[in-house]
């Protein structure tokens, strides 16, 4: 086919180009800018108007000059190829090779922004993925087909933790997947992930999509999009357990605001745009799991709070979307500091226990976490009348505090632990304090477990 | 003459020249896609798509439809699930295609005649009944007229003639204008409580039928889990549910609960009371700006047959905030945050087709409206939380500290309210139960007081009250942990009978009583505080 280019520019601004005299053109088409000297560029139709177009330019508009460029349009979405041919490579964030490889090729091309999933095909949610990590298979389990959110101030080990869970997560039952769609990391940050990532990118279970802090920024729109369309056609084309990280999710949303900002459009919240809430649901709800179909597609989306502000428009509306959180705090010491008492996984009950994890797993939680509230209550005590004004009872709780933070929480970036580990080290938290206190689980699990520590 | 074409397409919105004989809020299409007509200057027009308008583009031709964007009413609506526009989700494709969204209801129905031929009927009167799963009887109700010809009992597709009455065809099922209010004969002013089965809400923040609530709550306060059990144990007839731009995995879970639950009052499944609406957060936006018209018009429906209906929408925010997308498009301008001016007199609107009323054909029937408002930021003074504090009668906000403190459902006592508490009340008292006036005003002065209390104890220590006041510090706590917390996951807690509520309300109150006597004799406050309570507090999970 031969397509038509349109040389008319009546307007460069910001990432936008306004075309004139263009005819068939519909919305949401994905067009072509090509530049002279050969250099093309990508760009979406943000709105027709009679023969005007205006065309969002994923690379950004430096260097254009009107009646230089010329546009094609190509008549549907944005594509990609999809299928296993993705597998192992590391891209940046439009999905061309930086690993050195031929572009990737697959059988089939899927648009982009997705359609979205009838809800009357969604299975619940209901079979764990395992990270490796303690703190977070004991309390806030994943749960394939769910979506759960990653809340960091900046400054925290957030990327490592995600990283580390990228490159350690595994789901029985069914090959399993992941993707890492890294938006406006720095370099040093993607050169951990690409290290960290490694061995699962040389086994082929792992697609990379780089998109760095100083690519454009409007590429960053298209990045998760690319990784979730590849996730879909993995996971309900080929059977695969797919988990997507995406990070960071702040970075995307400005690009959302830059170029909502340049279009004239009515800020709402710190100067987002009204529709932030759709949008990342656009995102945020392409995961789950489908009636009659063997895979999943779990979502791992990693955000900063601008100035450790949970309330602030990203995190609350990503909360909104989400199933649960899991909240980094400078307040836990050591690695990963997770904050269990303000994390949670809105689904783990489905997703654990017999058969699946442990048959006390929900009880042990529920006791371990009521235990983490009465000693910060206990520790709160004693920065007023000093511990040893505390009754023995308040001291063993102290105690299970530092327990957890040593046995449970703190891990290694490289370290995994097996499923038995992790209950091996949560019993042992548990047993700093007297059996009596343990009202929340059954005789015959603290029979099986406890021991009385020293 | 001119055909109407497309001349700007910005996401949902699409102008339209030369669009001549159309209404306001006329229905049209383009290729195949539905919009609505949301203003009109000259020939030209504004549409709202409710579909994903990918490749629409200038030149292409609009067809009106001549008639407001309308819902088909009708049996199949009990147990199934919907998108915004009330087009059946369960016969759908796996992923939504805009251009693959028809499905016509094929299903027969079991039609029993209730009129003669020849015989007069009111409008609203029942002209013949279906029969339904779970014993709900649907009612096939007249416009008006002299009956015709009916059919005999026996099984007819939906859409096919049952009866001819006042010279109209009549079907199983009947279409209207979803932001029109079905009408009635008069509003009913004596109020009469819907039971929720959750405690704190039934005693002390009760609802009438027909009466408006909204349930205004951050993430993670439990607002889902919350709306999700009164749709499972309120002792209305009909649910309707509408997901208003929320998740879909809590919409799988709903429908999935649902389906395995059993009616306690009919012996069928709970799904069969129930209309599902289910417009995710990622379904086109603007569908889910007409779900929550589509879901009250729904259960206006239920009501004209003489049932009690509620509406849970989860959530309104989505819906304002939809509204804010389009206004901001087409270029209106803004008001608080962006909002369109207008949200407050559409909430207002809205919460309005609330109401207990005598239907057309004479029968009780009622809507009452839970919306769920999700406060950005958790914030509560934000324009669609303060526009809706001010029309609503009921008001149950959750509370963050609450929740965080595992205290469900996290409803508080003090940030909410309820217009018809006393009237409610009094209800109670003249149907038999007897003291739940007296009980209530007694345990809402206590929490009251402890409330109070428990602020001057955290600046001065418990050890500085008075040892009465110490009590009822405890008598608080007993209040709270025993009566008040209600887990959604015990089998015999989940949901709590009004004979049961007020029965636990009188055993903990005996308890604070007789802590409250010792006080009084001279038995020190510490030694009251050590006592084991237990027994008060696990009252509640015994069956």
């Amino acid at each position: 086919m031969i397509e038509l280019e349109y040389t008319d520019v009546a307007e460069l601004r910001g990432p936008l180009i306004v075309v004139r005299g263009v005819g068939g053109v519909g919305w949401d088409e994905f067009a072509s800018i090509h530049l002279p000297g050969g250099d093309v560029r990508h760009g979406l139709v943000l709105e027709v108007d009679g023969d005007l177009a205006l065309v969002q330019v994923l690379e950004g508009t430096s260097g254009m000059t009107p009646g230089r460029i010329g546009v094609a349009f190509s008549g549907t979405p944005f594509r990609v190829p999809v299928g296993p041919g993705w597998l192992g490579r590391v891209c940046d964030g439009l999905g061309s090779p930086l690993d050195g490889g031929p572009p990737i090729f697959g059988s089939t091309t899927m648009p982009v922004s997705g359609l979205p999933l009838n809800p009357a095909w969604r299975v619940p949610p209901a079979e764990p993925i395992l990270t490796g990590v303690s703190v977070i298979d004991a309390l806030t389990t994943l749960v394939r087909g769910q979506k759960i959110a990653v809340f960091s101030s900046p400054g925290l080990p957030h990327l490592d933790l995600a990283a580390q869970i990228a490159a350690q997560a595994h789901a029985s039952g069914g090959p399993f997947s992941v993707i890492f769609a890294a938006m406006g990391l720095t370099h040093a940050d993607a050169l951990g992930v690409r290290d960290a990532l490694e061995a699962r990118t040389a086994a082929a279970e792992l697609v990379l999509l780089l998109n760095l802090a100083d690519d454009p920024v409007i590429e960053r729109i298209l990045t998760p999009r690319i990784a979730l369309t590849v996730a879909e056609h993995l996971a309900f084309h080929l059977g695969r357990h797919v988990l997507v990280v995406l990070a960071d999710m702040t970075s995307y949303c400005e690009a959302l605001r830059e170029v909502s900002s340049v279009r004239g459009e009515i800020p709402a919240r710190r100067a987002y745009p009204g529709y932030l809430y759709s949008d990342l649901a656009s995102i945020y709800e392409r995961c789950g799991k489908v009636r009659g179909l063997p895979g999943s597609v779990t979502l791992l989306p990693v955000l900063t709070m601008p100035a450790g502000d949970i309330t602030h428009p990203v995190p609350d509306l990503t909360g909104y979307i989400t199933e649960g959180q899991i909240v980094l705090s400078r307040d836990v010491p050591g690695y990963p500091p997770v904050d269990s008492l303000a994390s949670i996984s809105r689904l783990m009950r489905h997703g654990v226990g017999a058969g699946r994890t442990r048959r006390e797993h929900v009880d042990l939680a529920a006791q371990l976490l009521a235990a983490l509230t009465r000693a910060r209550q206990a520790r709160e005590l004693a920065e007023f009348v000093g511990t040893d004004a505390l009754s023995s009872l308040d001291r063993r709780y102290l105690d299970l505090a530092r327990a957890f933070d040593e046995r449970l929480v703190a891990q290694g970036r490289e370290e995994s632990h097996g499923l038995e580990e992790t209950f091996d080290r949560a019993w042992q938290v548990l047993s700093t304090l007297p059996r009596t206190e343990l009202t929340m689980l059954d005789a015959a699990a603290v029979d099986a477990n406890y021991r009385e520590a020293r | 003459m001119p055909v109407a074409v497309v001349t700007r397409v910005n996401g949902p919105l699409v102008e339209v020249s030369d669009l001549r004989g159309v209404a306001m809020f006329d229905q049209v299409t383009v290729k195949g896609l539905p919009g609505e007509v949301v203003s009109l200057r000259g020939e030209r027009a504004t549409v709202q798509m409710y579909e994903y308008t990918g490749g629409l583009m200038p030149g292409l031709p609009v067809e009106a439809t001549g008639i407001p964007l309308s819902a088909p009413l009708g049996p199949h609506l009990l147990g199934g699930v919907f998108d915004g526009l009330l087009r059946p989700l369960e016969q759908a494709s796996m992923w939504l295609d805009p251009r693959s969204r028809e499905g016509a209801e094929t299903r027969s129905w079991r039609f029993t005649p209730l009129v003669a031929e020849g015989r007069a009927v009111e409008p609203g009167a029942p002209v013949g009944a279906v029969t339904m799963a779970g014993g709900l009887s649907y009612l096939v109700l007249a416009s008006g007229g002299t009956v015709g010809s009916i059919r005999p009992a026996g099984e007819y597709p939906a859409e096919a003639p049952i009866a001819t009455v006042g010279g109209h065809e009549m079907t199983m099922v009947r279409r209207w204008p979803i932001r029109r209010a079905l009408p009635y004969r008069e509003r009913l002013a004596e109020p009469v409580p819907l039971i929720t089965g959750q405690r704190v809400l039934d005693l002390l923040l009760p609802v009438q039928r027909g009466g408006t609530t909204a349930v205004p709550g951050g993430f993670g306060t439990g607002k889902t889990v919350l709306l999700q059990q009164i749709a499972k144990w309120c002792d209305a007839d009909v649910v309707v549910y509408v997901g208003c731009g929320e998740r879909g995995n809590e919409m799988a879970d709903v429908i999935s609960e649902l389906g395995q639950l059993g009616d306690p009052r009919t012996g069928g499944r709970l799904a069969d009371r129930t209309v599902m609406i289910a417009n995710t957060s990622n379904m086109p936006m603007m569908a889910r700006e007409a779900s929550i018209y589509t879901g009250v018009t729904v259960a206006e429906h239920f009501r004209d047959m003489g049932y009690d209906a509620v509406l849970i929408t989860d959530s309104t925010s989505r819906w304002a905030e939809a509204r804010r997308e389009f206004a901001s498009r087409s270029g209106a301008l803004p008001a608080e945050e962006g909002y369109p001016a207008d949200l407050a007199s559409a909430i207002a609107a809205f919460y309005e087709r609330a109401g207990r009323v005598t239907t057309l054909g004479g029968r009780t029937g009622s809507v009452t409206i839970l919306g769920a408002v999700s406060p950005p930021g958790g914030d509560m003074t934000e324009p669609v939380t303060t526009h809706t504090q001010r029309f609503v009668r009921t008001l149950w906000s959750l509370d963050r500290d609450l929740a965080y403190a595992r205290h469900y459902p996290a409803v508080s006592w003090e940030a909410s309210f309820s217009r018809d508490d006393e009237s409610l009340a009094q209800w109670h008292d003249r149907t038999g139960r007897e003291g739940w006036a007296a009980t209530r005003a007694r345990i809402s002065a206590l929490l009251a007081e402890a409330d109070h209390l428990s602020g001057i104890a955290e600046l001065v220590g418990t050890a500085a009250l008075h040892a009465r006041e110490r009590v009822v510090l405890l008598g608080g706590r007993l209040l709270r942990e025993g009566l008040l917390q209600q887990s959604a996951l015990s089998p015999t807690d989940a949901y709590c009978t009004p004979e049961r509520t007020i029965a636990l309300a009188g055993t903990v109150l005996a308890a604070i009583d007789d802590c409250l006597a010792l006080v009084s004799g001279g038995v020190p406050a510490d030694e009251i505080e050590s006592r084991d309570f237990s027994a008060v507090l696990r009252a509640k999970e015994s069956g």
